[in-house]
């Protein structure tokens, strides 16, 4: 898709803690033939303080998030949550600057989950990618992206272009993982108990790898995958997807 | 007012949480799910959302001129020859029952579900005058016996086993122990028939109030709402005052909307509709009829833009059986009358945030309960609006967590600038060296070690993405080399 041009924002969890899956995001871009650049004085998009109920804090950000990529294109992130912050909540969040009102409600319209991006935007049927053995993925469904952005089927389709990745039923896909930001240190008896529940129906999947389109949701059950030494581990459909890409995982 | 018990949010989830049975009855809400889902499916999905965005308009109609209809609607049931009263608060409420049930030298009132009484405590109210107040709803009344709140909105008595509920019949009743459902029903239908018959007044609720008939509807399956308004020789209905709708033919919109999402029926085995007491010329009804319009923190919700909305819920329970929260810790956590999301927004609008401060704060803003609500209820919006208020509003509805604003503040700074960011991420790569040789943490320093009991954390990457990016930022096919 030459001509396509695209800014990244990799999100505060990706750099500072999968920064890998920040990479992964650029192969895939650039092996469909999109540029990407990085606009580097990026950080967050708020939701932290948004969600804790720190509005002022988030305001300030989101101010900041909007200068940043004022001049970006469009802007991709391996991230649903991040990008239903941009989507949903900034309108809201910087309404009392009505200046910027129109910048916001066109920047929100250029804001992008990844696999929302390929299938929506671009019309990537297939990334042409290959996995060098058969590997059974089970999908989780992030809520953001499902219910904030509608992503569902795109990241499936993406998926499902793979050759070698078989994807098999999760129960309950759509149901959330009990992370939910600081809910997961404030609550840690809810959140591990709602995570529980998910990694039980994991299992059932007899998934080897559990994919979404969220780090932090992968960080979640991830954590507890690896405290449990299950089986199954976690991968983020940007690093899935580009493992699959001429040259594998490392290139 | 029943007590508020909002603060012991944490200990009373946990409890659940470790409670098998609890957990038990808890899975069954998939039963409610499931129904929920085949009835939209048979209903036909574009049907309803049709039916859904007409209920919204009627309900941002009514609500931007419930003055207007709540006079309808007053005017229309003293026309019909009842009374109306508009309470307040609990109390005021509380307080006009007990003067109508002293003026009928009442002694026992039976009642049909109705979560206003609840809202109201008159059950405690009436037993300080030693009149017997009887729940008639074999849910409520399970509960009533057992001397504890409703466990959901619409199925009050979901977290009771029915061998708990034959050791309680056995218990208080004095029945033998019995396995069968069928046939503990019959246990309470057995009690419930004498009550029903020696009752001198009788308490309802009302689904819905019909501004342009002064008609109130109400939507049950066991048909108690019908013999509770009709047999005794008082009825008193109490009312939410956003539960006014302005025509009878609203009905058609609102009663799928209703039925299909709390349990997936087509329609309840009784609507039953109440104008006014009994006509002259007829020979069942009550001789007087009471209309109770409470407010009670209502007014206040809509008087703020941003929690108006949680008036248009028409208390389907959808949005509990779908919530992650809801399906561990059940009804008891949330320490008042409403559970669940909506109640996460009610509560705390009515109680006051800092005494309920836990309830929008233990959601997972997943959504699902925006996902499912017959009225489209943007709830996740305003438990955000709700914990902007504890931490950031006006003295009275704040109760900031210092150390949690200290850290908040921290992360501010770190997050201002891509240099101070990258800084920060260096120094926690640096700190957290000596506590791990792998990528993960399995220990971390409270508050974080909630995080890592049950669960690693990834490690700070010593190399950033914002430091990748340099090596990246060159051509596709040479990096690919």
């Amino acid at each position: 898709m030459p001509g396509q041009k695209v800014s990244l924002f990799v999100t505060c969890l990706v750099d500072q803690f999968f920064p890998e899956v920040g990479e992964a995001t650029v192969r895939l871009l650039r092996h469909l033939g999109i540029e990407v650049d990085f606009p580097s004085d990026q950080t967050c998009c708020g939701q932290v303080a948004l969600n804790g109920g720190y509005r002022s804090h988030a305001v300030a950000v989101a101010r900041q998030f909007v200068e940043v990529f004022r001049d970006s294109e469009m802007i991709v992130a391996p991230s649903g949550s991040c990008v239903t912050t941009v989507f949903t909540h900034y309108p809201e969040l910087l309404h009392e600057y009505p200046e910027l009102a129109e910048e916001v409600e066109s920047l929100r319209n250029r804001t992008y989950e990844l696999s929302q991006y390929l299938v929506d935007v671009v019309g990537v049927e297939s990334i042409g990618a290959s996995l060098p053995k058969p590997t059974r993925v089970a999908y989780h469904d992030c809520c953001h992206a499902l219910r904030d952005l509608g992503v569902s089927s795109q990241p499936r389709q993406l998926l499902q272009s793979v050759e070698g990745i078989e994807l098999v039923d999760l129960t309950d896909s759509t149901n959330c993982c009990g992370f939910g930001g600081t809910f997961s240190v404030k609550y840690p008896e809810i959140s591990t108990a709602i995570l529980n529940e998910k990694l039980r129906n994991v299992e059932a999947s007899g998934a080897e790898i559990l994919t979404a389109v969220d780090a932090s949701c992968l960080m979640h059950m991830g954590g507890a995958m690896r405290r449990q030494t299950m089986e199954a581990r976690p991968m983020h459909i940007a690093e899935l997807l580009a493992s699959g890409l001429p040259g594998g995982a490392n290139a | 007012m029943p007590s508020i018990r909002t603060k012991e949010f944490t200990p009373r989830a946990t409890e659940a949480i470790n409670n098998p049975t609890i957990q038990q009855s808890l899975d069954r809400l998939s039963n409610f799910r499931q129904g929920r889902v085949d009835s939209i499916a048979e209903f036909g999905q574009k049907r309803w959302e049709e039916h859904s965005k007409r209920a919204q308009e009627i309900k941002y109609e009514t609500l931007e001129h419930l003055d207007y209809y709540l006079d309808m609607l007053s005017t229309n049931v003293e026309r019909a020859g009842g009374t109306v009263f508009f309470a307040h608060d609990a109390k005021e409420a509380n307080d006009y029952v007990a003067g109508v049930a002293r003026a009928h030298g009442v002694k026992t009132v039976i009642k049909s579900k109705s979560m206003v009484s609840e809202e109201m405590g008159i059950a405690d109210v009436l037993e300080s005058m030693v009149i017997e107040p009887v729940e008639t709803d074999l849910g409520e009344y399970i509960i009533q016996l057992a001397k504890e709140a409703p466990y959901h909105i619409i199925a009050p008595a979901l977290h009771k086993s029915k061998e708990e509920v034959s050791e309680l019949f056995e218990r208080i009743l004095g029945t033998p122990a019995e396995s069968d459902i069928i046939a503990l029903a019959g246990v309470a239908r057995r009690v419930l028939r004498e009550k029903f018959l020696q009752a001198d007044m009788g308490m309802t609720g009302a689904n819905f109030a019909v501004a342009e008939t002064g008609t109130i509807v109400m939507v049950t399956n066991e048909g108690n709402g019908r013999m509770s308004s009709s047999l005794p020789k008082v009825h008193i209905a109490t009312m939410g005052m956003e539960r006014v709708i302005p025509k009878l033919s609203d009905l058609s919109t609102f009663l799928p909307l209703l039925t299909r999402s709390a349990t997936g029926q087509r329609i309840t085995s009784y609507v039953s509709f109440a104008t006014g007491p009994r006509r002259r010329d007829e020979e069942d009804g009550p001789d007087s009829f009471h209309l109770i319009i409470l407010d009670n923190g209502r007014s206040k919700m809509l008087a703020d833009p941003q929690l108006r909305e949680a008036l248009y819920c028409i208390r389907c329970g959808a949005c509990l059986n779908a919530c992650p929260v809801y399906s561990k810790v059940g009804g008891h956590a949330y320490g008042w009358v409403y559970p669940g999301p909506i109640g996460a927004v009610v509560t705390p609008s009515i109680v006051g945030i800092p005494v309920a401060k836990d309830l929008p704060f233990a959601s997972t803003l997943c959504g699902a309960c925006r996902e499912v609500c017959p009225l489209n209820i943007d709830i996740p919006r305003m438990l955000l609006k709700l914990r902007s208020d504890a931490t950031e509003g006006p003295k009275g509805t704040r109760k900031p967590n210092r150390v949690e604003s200290m850290m908040m503040r921290g992360w501010r700074l770190t997050v201002s600038g891509p240099k101070i960011f990258s800084l920060a991420g260096k120094v926690a790569a640096i700190l957290q060296w000596p506590l791990s040789r792998n990528r993960f943490l399995r220990r971390l320093p409270p508050p974080l070690s909630a995080w890592t009991r049950t669960r690693d954390f990834p490690k700070v990457d010593a190399k950033p993405f914002h430091s990748r990016w340099a090596a990246m930022a060159i051509p596709p096919q040479k990096k690919d080399d």
